[in-house]
């Protein structure tokens, strides 16, 4: 089976809930076939708004959603055939476990003896089996989400849509919920469209990550690119830990650019800045600064360390910097002969192809 | 002695039991004396006065304690011949003690519910009385008339001597207990209890239906609104709530009567002919209308508490499953709302069950409920007893079915807010 590359197909969606404020500006998403793709965003981003779309308890303003090639709009969610989580698990109280499986496939009028097959199949999918009986209200908040799991993936839909499925959970359980979750997928197959605003269950669990704020997909792409190549300053902000240097394009050439800060220069790679005398925002990772760099780096400045926090693996340094009090340097506890302690001088370099100079905040 | 049974010790050597009861004893005067005055209160206003009414409903000390030596001499009567000179004797006793009192008609009176044909016999001993002569009272009273020589007067005399009696409870079913002693209906154009619990039944049922099929979809839109138009929708449920009893009432006297104008709105848009106007008060019609609508926030108020707490994700989730929307509120909504439904229904029967006012203003006669006829009793025939009787009746079928309840739906499965 061929894999199609829109699966699902957001084309030109606009939602707006009061004839006011577009919650969702002219989507553009495809989703392939048989990926996990991801909706990160922050609150009020319109991710969710997106998801209830593509199940079809929200209608799009404007545009049109494609399902394997099918537009949707006009179909009542209960037609779709789209598996769902809900953040709050959504069982059905008064159902047995047993129950709540049973129950999309009663509806389908699946006979009895295959809807018992499928069950035990979904059942021990979650390592769930011998808790049929049970009631939802005795089990744990972890095995409550694998049973809402469990129901959403019963009935073989082609996609499940998970909405902030693990917000609920312990840190502990949803870390090891997020590997079992993405394991089913790899093992059956199914897309799997997912909500979160949480950004490392995003990177963990994803193929694809798609960036939403203010009703619009910032970046999509893959988790390692998100991270390493943000296209704009709310990407490298919201995603992972970011240094920032606001300044104004002095010189662009062969792919690298001069910025000017308030009392210094640095050179950074330009990525959104087209000419001189732009304003940008430059960002680095914390990690791609290094102390007393041994290899050569174009950018090496001096700073005055303000801050030492002790974080067992590694340690924090937070460093005055080129007119920025905030920039955080992260240091592996192996080396811990280097001179760090609070109010010495320190050499810091990094390389300008790791400096993006993106628009300006 | 083994360690399982060892008692342990606190570091000062006291047991641990003692040394946590001394602890919690303090604490658990403090509880009882807080809760002290509502249990109190509670026995004052309804222990005692229940216990008060289930003994008035019982009692029947009036004829024992006007014939004292009457009753004490007819213990050793078998009831089958005339008694003999004793019991003849003992009564005249009596008899005369009575009449000194002036309280012979009293006796005529309680007598004659017991049988039919005292009260002459009882004139005419009073008047002979006065010229009885010592001694042979057996004659001289069956000289008096031939009913004192009946041996089924005596009998009738004998079934008045225990103190207390379950005959106003019988009298609430429209029977009572025959000279043979045997328990019957009275005649079927007399009865009129039965066909009033059977209306009070039916009018209590049908409130009730009615109250919840408006009440549910009112609590739904309640839950689900925004909070700014839920909240004046609340208002506009509870602001009946907040009015008189009597004015509501009165409103609907307003409203419903012939010349009312919800008649006038049906002549108005030509429902029913000016000449033809239904009669929609002073029957069952006016007790139905009136006590639903007086009585849905008791529905409203337990449904809503429920729903309330009923997630929206839940029918999503039912129709995300492939649930038609009936499928949906059907397997899913509707199955969580049944503690509140349970509630509802309950409460607003058992108000419905004991109603008065309502069913006194706008039920007419074909409208009134058995407490109508209680507050008859009390008020105009004054037979307490009776009336004390019927109110235990209605409690104790309020009772059963407070019971029934349980059995079926379970009482931990209610909610009340």
């Amino acid at each position: 089976m061929a894999s199609k590359k829109d699966f699902v197909k957001f084309d030109k969606v606009d939602k707006s809930y009061d004839g006011k404020v577009l919650v969702v500006k002219d989507l553009q998403l495809d989703i392939a076939e048989g990926e996990f793709i991801t909706m990160l965003g922050p609150s009020g981003s319109g991710k969710t708004t997106c998801l209830m779309m593509l199940a079809g308890f929200e209608t799009p303003t404007n545009g049109e959603i494609y399902l394997d090639g099918k537009a949707i709009s006009s179909i009542p969610p209960h037609k779709r055939g789209i598996g769902m989580v809900f953040q709050n698990y959504a069982l059905f109280p008064h159902m047995t476990v047993y129950e709540n499986l049973a129950f999309p496939l009663r509806v389908r009028k699946i006979p009895k003896d295959e809807a018992d097959k499928k069950i035990d199949k979904a059942l021990s999918m979650v390592s769930l089996q011998g808790f049929a009986a049970r009631m939802p209200g005795q089990l744990s908040g972890g095995q409550q989400q694998r049973v809402a799991v469990a129901r959403s993936l019963v009935f073989d839909p082609q996609l499940v849509l998970m909405d902030e499925p693990l917000g609920a959970l312990d840190k502990n359980l949803r870390e090891s919920m997020q590997y079992e979750i993405k394991h089913i997928h790899e093992s059956i197959g199914v897309t799997v469209v997912y909500v979160t605003h949480d950004q490392s269950e995003a990177l963990t669990m994803s193929n694809r990550i798609a960036v939403f704020n203010d009703g619009k997909v910032q970046q999509l792409s893959s988790p390692d690119e998100l991270y390493e190549k943000p296209v704009n300053s709310f990407v490298a902000e919201f995603i992972g830990e970011n240094n920032t240097f606001g300044g104004e394009v002095s010189d662009i050439s062969g792919g690298k650019c001069k910025v000017k800060l308030a009392n210094a220069e640095i050179l950074a790679n330009p990525i959104s800045v087209k000419g001189k005398g732009e304003r940008t925002t430059v960002s680095l990772r914390p990690e791609r600064a290094l102390i007393n760099p041994s290899t050569k780096m174009d950018n090496l400045h001096k700073g005055k360390i303000e801050e030492v926090i002790y974080h067992g693996d590694h340690t924090r340094v937070r460093i005055n910097l080129l007119g920025n009090p905030e920039f955080i340097l992260k240091v592996p506890n192996s080396s811990s002969n280097l001179d760090i302690k609070l109010g010495n001088e320190i050499n810091i370099g990094w390389n300008s192809d790791d400096a993006r100079a993106l628009d300006p905040k | 002695m083994s360690s399982e049974t060892k008692q342990i010790l606190t570091t000062d050597g006291i047991p641990l039991e003692v040394s946590l009861k001394k602890a919690e004893k303090k604490n658990k005067i403090k509880a009882f004396l807080l809760v002290a005055p509502l249990l109190f209160f509670l026995i004052i206003t309804y222990v005692f006065p229940i216990g008060d009414m289930l003994f008035r409903s019982i009692d029947d000390k009036m004829v024992t304690q006007m014939l004292p030596k009457t009753f004490k001499a007819m213990e050793n009567w078998d009831g089958q011949e005339l008694p003999d000179e004793e019991v003849f004797a003992a009564f005249h006793e009596d008899f005369i003690k009575l009449v000194e009192d002036k309280r012979e008609g009293k006796l005529s009176t309680q007598l004659n519910y017991t049988k039919n044909g005292f009260k002459s016999i009882i004139k005419k001993l009073r008047r002979a009385s006065k010229k009885f002569e010592e001694g042979n009272y057996k004659e001289q009273i069956m000289a008096v008339h031939k009913r004192w020589a009946d041996v089924e007067y005596w009998r009738a005399i004998q079934r008045r001597a225990p103190e207390f009696t379950g005959q106003k409870y019988l009298k609430g079913m429209d029977m009572y207990v025959n000279e043979e002693g045997k328990i019957v209906s009275v005649e079927e154009d007399r009865r009129i209890h039965r066909v009033l619990w059977l209306r009070t039944l039916e009018i209590a049922f049908f409130v009730t239906v009615f109250c919840f099929l408006m009440a549910y979809p009112i609590a739904h839109l309640l839950a689900t609104l925004p909070m700014k138009y839920s909240n004046l929708l609340m208002i506009c449920v509870l602001l009946p709530f907040w009015t008189s009893l009597l004015v509501r009432t009165a409103s609907w006297m307003i409203l419903l009567q012939q010349q009312g104008i919800v008649n006038d709105f049906f002549v108005g848009i030509g429902l029913v002919a000016d000449d033809n106007r239904p009669e929609m008060m002073y029957n069952k019609t006016g007790s139905y209308v009136a006590m639903t609508q007086i009585l849905l926030p008791f529905m409203v108020l337990p449904l809503y508490s429920v729903m309330k707490t009923i997630s929206p994700s839940l029918m999503r989730a039912g129709k995300s499953l492939g649930g038609t929307p009936f499928v949906a509120f059907w397997k899913v909504y509707f199955p969580l709302t049944i503690p509140g439904i349970g509630a509802g229904c309950l409460l607003v029967f058992i108000l419905a069950i004991g109603y008065y006012i309502t069913p006194a203003l706008v039920g007419g006669a074909s409208g009134t409920l058995i407490s109508n006829q209680i507050a008859f009793h009390m008020k105009s025939t004054l037979d307490w007893s009776f009336a004390s009787a019927m109110g235990l009746m209605l409690l104790s079928g309020v009772l059963v079915i407070y019971w029934l309840y349980n059995k079926i739906v379970g009482i931990d499965n209610i909610k009340l807010g």
